[in-house]
């Protein structure tokens, strides 16, 4: 597993040198805002067909499909969608090794990048994509999409992980305020629970929805550097620090009042289950996950802003937590459609179309935060475009993905294991090394 | 299928060559007797070619694969076969597989037989086999979504606890404020003890009590619950039961503040040195008053009944039940194939020596054991190899019930070859490596029913 380790770390430095870079770069004007392309003409790719695999179902699928429209409006290609499942991976990996992949997939990961790049899956960006790129990106999400100095893809959905999201009405009847620190999470978890509700509805059976909340804890309360040590598999998961992240989410999965149907109820609830048990059967207050719960509270009935509301993930620590997440496209096939799809994705135009759509954020700087639906999604818009130093990317999504992306292996399953069983927080940490030595070693 | 049914002497070996690997069987024989070896390679070829394309080169490949690591590029020599036994998941995997071959074919088998004998007793045996054998036509994968449901932990969406719960309600019925529980902490005036809730003192006659409860869920909470009043002192043993929270919060805690219920229709005990001395339900307001209670110090209680969650079935999607979860939709795939196989078989008895030896007097019971058992038993043995078999490669149907928090405690070998070839890992020397695994587990029963063909047929 040379290759994953050099993914990870390359995707670190990316992580390091794009927070560096960040700042004057947001900073540079860059030529004029002319950032919709002029294209590949009009409708220059009829009768061409374009095969594109996302992990997207349900609303998220219904939307993307939308772009793909405007797309086939724009250009005449026509563009089928598939869906991958959770597990992107598996279902890219026979294709590839069939040597008949699609054209454009959406990868869940930054680390796949490197890893199909070594496996001379992807094809290299065509200039003009490139171009479209450093109009409308800084140089930190390049980076993210690029492997060995050569730019593979383009991120093109960022997606906000450091929130928790909460019922109003339920938030009401317990007489309580949305917390900013964790200790007063806790002791909102409690007061809501008295009232006779739910305070926490877990999805623990989709295994990345622990990883974040870890993530947050973790990098609020041990800081950004030993984050991207631990990434990076450079610290032991034995480490103290990870300790004290875990004896924070003790204080919330300890207690069987706290959590929905017990914590055997929340492993076999599923991510979008949970968001619906909070907005649609109402019978929790919050759910902690990113800002793609608006599409599954909206589906759920509630509309967002007013009952499904939420807050940045509290400080557990010294510092308020922003964790990143984002899904990369890239080209399987040197097809000149597939190209000017990316192209079309990665443009002010393209974005802008998608944005009007709820539970999407672009990172496409020239997006205008303007186009979103809502005023919530304005402001975390915002927050990524302008985010700092102390940004980091979903640590589970740059670890090898048998560490952090696989159903019932590596760290999801530590977790949730750790889940069923709170009070052995040694244990945890044993298994997490265990299965880490074991993702990072080949 | 329901001609074949019909038939007085449906043919079994004919229903029983499709699972086996027969192909491979005739052309030797014909190689035997052929008219001229040219003739016989000419016939032997498309078969041949055929089979080296999707069986031999696989498996001779695979084994090969093996060798290698997840690369393909660096020999590992049997590394690959060392770690199939040193991970723990991976015994794990072994272990399930182990439980699925030892109790799925017997449940089966028994359970085809049963039907078998039982519906050629019965009028409609037709129309009964046809359902029973109705779920064969379904493919695993959909049978894996239909039991993914029927299993689903809420009564209200899973059948499992649909029935369990019902049957279980008609025996006991459940009332009172599931979860409930008092506040935490040291203010509070009563605490939990083992289920039930008392006064951390004892108290006093002519003292009014108060038992402060949260967590009462909203659901539960009786339409007819009255504002609580706060107990005035008086005569005798009595207090107030209410729910201690104030909507939109504000209200005092242990304190009765204006807009909280009372807790109708709880039990309330009062204990003296341990004895039940007095038993009271609370009203509407939730104050209660122990009658002709004699004067003294008492603790109060409310027993465990007033919290009583009702019963909400068993969790079969969780670690322990998981695997006999999935052997439950195996069984209800496959019992029809079996019951037919056997049903074939059943109709090739020779009549005359069951009813010989129910005119020499022997019972049902002892010409079902004695006579119809043992005629059947070739039949038997080979529904019971091809379920072994069968069970060795399950896949979709532990993919599709177990939910992701519990695939590591189901997860079988198939699967996980499948997991660390492509989801994930991308390790497909490992993966070829649990496939070649996989094929030695199956090789012997393959041989056995290559065998009993052959014998069959001579």
């Amino acid at each position: 597993m040379r290759k994953a380790r050099a993914a990870v770390i390359l995707a670190g430095l990316a992580v390091a040198v794009a927070a560096c870079g960040n700042a004057p770069t947001t900073t540079t004007p860059t030529e004029s805002g002319s950032a919709s392309a002029p294209a590949a003409g009009a409708k220059t790719l009829q009768g061409v067909k374009l095969e594109v695999a996302a992990k997207w179902t349900g609303a998220e699928q219904k939307n993307f499909e939308q772009v793909l429209k405007a797309f086939t409006e724009k250009t005449g290609a026509e563009v089928t969608y598939a869906s991958t499942g959770e597990d992107t991976g598996a279902y890219l990996g026979p294709r590839i090794q069939g040597k008949n992949p699609p054209d454009v997939a959406i990868l869940p990961q930054p680390g796949l990048v490197q890893q199909y790049a070594d496996q001379s899956a992807l094809k290299p960006l065509s200039d003009d994509v490139i171009k479209e790129i450093d109009t409308n990106y800084t140089p930190y999400w390049k980076e993210l999409g690029s492997a060995d100095g050569k730019v593979y893809g383009v991120l093109i959905k960022a997606a906000h992980k450091s929130l928790v999201w909460y019922r109003g009405q339920a938030y009401d009847d317990a007489g309580v305020q949305p917390a900013t620190t964790w200790d007063e999470l806790v002791k909102n978890a409690q007061t809501i629970a008295d009232s006779g509700t739910a305070p926490f509805s877990l999805c623990a059976a989709s295994g990345w929805t622990l990883t974040d909340l870890f993530e947050n804890v973790y990098l609020s309360t041990a800081g950004a550097e030993n984050y991207d040590k631990l990434s990076k598999h450079e610290i032991p998961w034995t480490d103290p620090t990870v300790t004290t992240a875990l004896q924070k989410i003790q204080q919330l999965v300890g207690k069987k009042e706290f959590l929905l149907d017990g914590s055997s109820g929340a492993l076999q609830t599923d991510y979008p289950t949970c968001v619906s048990k909070v907005y649609g059967n109402k019978k929790a207050a919050m759910v902690v996950e990113g800002d793609f719960v608006a599409v599954e509270a909206a589906q759920s009935g509630a509309k967002v802003g007013e009952e499904a509301k939420y807050f940045p993930f509290p400080k557990a620590g010294d510092t308020a937590p922003v964790v990143l997440g984002g899904d990369v496209a890239v080209a399987m096939k040197d097809s000149p459609g597939a190209m000017a799809l990316l192209q079309f994705l990665a443009s002010k135009e393209g974005g802008e179309i998608w944005a009007k759509l709820p539970g999407y954020l672009s990172p496409n700087k020239n997006v205008s935060p303007d186009n979103y639906p809502d005023e919530l999604t304005k402001q975390l818009g915002q927050t990524i475009v302008s985010a700092g130093d102390a940004v980091r990317y979903d640590m589970s999504d740059l670890a090898p993905s048998a560490f952090g992306g696989t159903d019932g292996k590596g760290e999801w399953k530590a977790l949730q294991d750790f889940l069923r069983n709170p009070s052995d927080i040694k244990g945890a940490q044993t298994a997490l090394e265990a299965e880490a030595k074991k993702a990072w070693k080949k | 299928m329901t001609e074949r049914l019909d038939g007085p002497q449906a043919p079994s070996a004919e229903i029983a060559d499709g699972p086996s690997s027969g192909p491979a069987e005739t052309p030797r024989t014909n190689r035997r007797l052929g008219p001229s070896p040219a003739v016989a390679i000419a016939f032997l070829l498309p078969a041949a070619l055929l089979l080296g394309i999707w069986v031999v080169y696989p498996i001779v490949y695979s084994i090969f694969r093996s060798l290698f690591d997840a690369a393909g590029t660096g020999f590992v020599g049997l590394g690959n076969y060392a770690t199939i036994f040193s991970d723990s998941g991976t015994l794990t995997t072994i272990r399930n597989n182990l439980i699925w071959v030892i109790v799925a074919p017997i449940v089966v088998t028994t359970l085809g037989l049963i039907f078998a004998v039982l519906t050629e007793r019965i009028k409609w045996a037709t129309a009964f086999k046809l359902i029973v054998f109705m779920p064969m036509a379904v493919s695993l994968m959909a049978a894996g979504v239909i039991f993914r449901l029927v299993y689903e932990q809420s009564p209200d969406k899973g059948l499992a606890n649909a029935v369990l719960t019902t049957v279980h309600d008609t025996f006991s019925s459940s009332q009172g404020y599931p979860e409930a529980r008092p506040r935490e902490g040291d203010q509070s005036p009563v605490a939990a003890e083992g289920g039930t809730v008392v006064t951390k003192q004892p108290v006093q006659t002519g003292q009014p009590v108060l038992i402060p409860i949260v967590g009462v869920k909203p659901n539960v909470l009786p339409g007819n619950a009255q504002p609580a009043k706060a107990p005035a002192a008086a005569g005798g043993l009595s207090g107030t039961v209410w729910f201690d929270f104030t909507p939109g919060g504000g209200g005092k805690n242990g304190q009765v503040d204006a807009s909280e219920k009372g807790l109708p229709g709880m039990t309330v005990e009062a204990v003296q040195n341990g004895k039940v001395a007095g038993t009271a339900t609370t009203a509407e307001d939730g104050s209660f008053r122990f009658e002709g209670l004699p004067a003294g110090s008492y603790v109060v209680r409310l027993p465990q009944s007033n919290f009583q969650a009702s019963y909400g079935g068993l969790s079969w999607l969780g670690p322990t039940l998981i695997t006999p979860a999935i052997i439950g939709a195996f069984v209800w795939v496959w019992a029809g194939f079996a019951m037919v196989l056997i049903a074939a078989g059943l109709a090739a008895i020779p009549r005359d020596a069951l009813e010989a030896a129910r005119i020499d007097g022997a019972t049902e019971w002892q010409v079902f054991r004695k006579i119809t058992v043992p005629l059947l038993s070739p039949v038997l043995l080979v529904v019971f190899v091809t379920m072994i078999i069968n069970t060795l490669k399950v896949f979709d149907l532990v993919f599709i019930i177990a939910p992701g928090s519990v695939q590591p405690q189901a997860n079988v070998i198939a699967l996980e070859m499948w997991r660390v070839s492509f989801g994930g890992g991308n390790n497909q020397g490992l993966g070829s490596a649990l496939s070649v695994f996989l094929l030695i587990l199956v090789l012997p029963f393959m041989i056995m029913n290559i065998r009993r063909f052959r014998r069959g047929d001579s």
